[in-house]
């Protein structure tokens, strides 16, 4: 008797090792790697794009108001920071998303809008700061996909057993916020009226 | 007593059932990542959709194989029948990854240093694929004039053999080349698509000349004339395509390390870098 009421406690610290002291951090810190790939990827966007914008602006001058629209939701992107404190803070998360969508989406009507301009696409400038953006976009969907995917593993982690006894009485790990589908915000047109 | 086994057994229900939730969910989170089917990494020359002959593919593997012992960089060239829906560049990176073109991280060597050649004939698509470690070297724009250039014009002859020959020459002697030469290759091919733009300062000049006229001394004119004034800004629209660029603030090449790339070879990993076009 006595022995089993000092093995009891023993066993259960021992048991605790396996419940996610060391899983939890790992599967944290993996998806916070993520993170960082996906905000560099957005920064290498917003890099691009004065550049893009200021080769279309002399190339097809009368298209402004898009130019506009398209420098606008930059300032706006670049203006949210997200930390890794906030990954799981659905509100700032959201914002941050929805303010690089919307510069994903004027993008894409820049990139419809210059299709006019033959003179502009013959150019290799242009072509060469295109290929660029859709290499950096590409590699955006990639780190979205990957921080998805690390965020799953640890969410799933945190409230399985036995993880999520360590997740909640140790760590007080709360869940990270994935990204939505892209597509969603796609769906409905850009509403960037700017007072005409 | 008969309380105890049945807590005991209460216990291992309860166990037995977070078993199961954890083992479903693990198993779910693994179907979802292996959705796709990938062709099987046979050679450097994957050749799924048929388009070479034996000689084509034999002379290809030599330049890989030669490619690797060189610079230990794997590029691996794939045809593919069709890409299941996916588009070529989701395809491309989780190709890359599943077969681990490139070397996987081993001390101080180049790491992830892998690239895939991928043309699917069916969607009219090629993609040059760049592994993390080789986007400072391969950049997109590269890629892209690589495409632009030395492929997609055979594509279109319907010369495949040859757009795919052309295409591996160019991105091997790109890879052959030394490091500092290689990336100061790809700096100049961005520069001088840059300087072939801002060449044309004269134009930019004359550009500015009319803009000048048509918006400040036509209207004085016209504005002098009374107010009926024939202004017609439709002429305008032609002009105004007229502009050269002046994208001179814009950085070298893009990020080097920023990435991941793989092959059966050694396990590196790709990250979505180089670049598609389509024929």
């Amino acid at each position: 008797m006595r022995i089993t009421r000092y093995a009891l406690p023993l066993l259960a610290a021992l048991s605790l090792t396996a419940c996610g002291i060391n899983s939890v951090p790992t599967a944290e810190e993996n998806a916070k790697a993520k993170w960082a790939d996906v905000e560099n990827q957005y920064q290498r966007r917003a890099d691009l794009v004065p550049n893009l914008v200021s080769t279309v602006k002399a190339g097809a001058a009368s298209e402004e108001k898009i130019l506009t629209q398209v420098t606008e939701a930059r300032a706006r992107a670049t203006a949210i920071n997200v930390t890794t404190d906030d990954l799981s803070d659905p509100e700032t998360f959201e914002k941050f998303s929805q303010a690089q969508n919307q510069l994903t989406q004027a993008l894409g009507q820049l990139r419809t809008v210059v299709e006019a301009y033959p003179q502009l696409q013959s150019q290799q400038n242009f072509t060469t700061l295109m290929s660029q953006l859709e290499g950096t976009e590409n590699r955006i969907s990639v780190a979205r996909r990957d921080y998805n995917e690390a965020v799953r593993e640890y969410n799933t982690t945190i409230r399985t057993f036995p993880d999520s006894i360590g997740a909640n009485l140790i760590h007080g790990a709360k869940p990270m916020v994935p990204f939505k589908a892209t597509t969603e915000g796609a769906e409905e047109a850009p509403k960037v009226d700017f007072g005409q | 007593m008969s309380r105890a086994p049945a807590l005991a057994g209460g216990v291992k229900q309860w166990l037995g059932q977070w078993l199961a939730v954890t083992l479903l969910l693990v198993a779910a989170a693994h179907s979802v990542a292996i959705a796709q089917t990938f062709p099987k990494l046979t050679g450097r020359v994957v050749d799924e959709a048929n388009l070479l002959d034996a000689a084509q593919e034999a002379s290809l593997t030599a330049k890989l194989e030669a490619l690797e012992k060189q610079s230990t960089r794997q590029l691996v060239v794939v045809t593919l029948p069709d890409l299941q829906g996916y588009e070529i560049e989701e395809y491309g990176y989780q190709l890359g990854r599943k077969w681990g073109i490139g070397q996987a991280e081993q001390g101080s060597l180049e790491k992830d240093n892998g690239a895939l050649l991928i043309v699917a004939p069916n969607e009219r698509k090629v993609r040059i694929e760049v592994g993390y470690g080789l986007e400072g070297v391969l950049t997109d724009a590269l890629s892209s004039v690589i495409i632009q250039q030395d492929i997609l014009p055979r594509f279109r002859d319907k010369d495949m053999p040859g757009g795919i020959a052309t295409g591996t020459d160019a991105i091997i002697t790109q890879l052959t080349l030394p490091e500092e030469e290689a990336r100061a290759y790809a700096a100049k091919v961005e520069e001088e698509s840059r300087k072939a733009s801002d060449g044309d300062g004269f134009g930019l000049f004359i550009f500015w000349l009319i803009i000048m006229f048509f918006f400040f001394v036509l209207p004085i004119i016209l504005g002098s004339r009374g107010k009926g004034s024939r202004y017609r800004g439709s002429s305008v629209g032609g002009i105004t395509t007229w502009g050269a660029s002046s994208g001179s603030s814009w950085g070298g090449s893009s990020g080097s390390s920023w990435g991941g790339g793989g092959f059966s070879g050694g396990g590196g990993s790709f990250g979505g870098g180089g670049s598609s076009g389509g024929w």
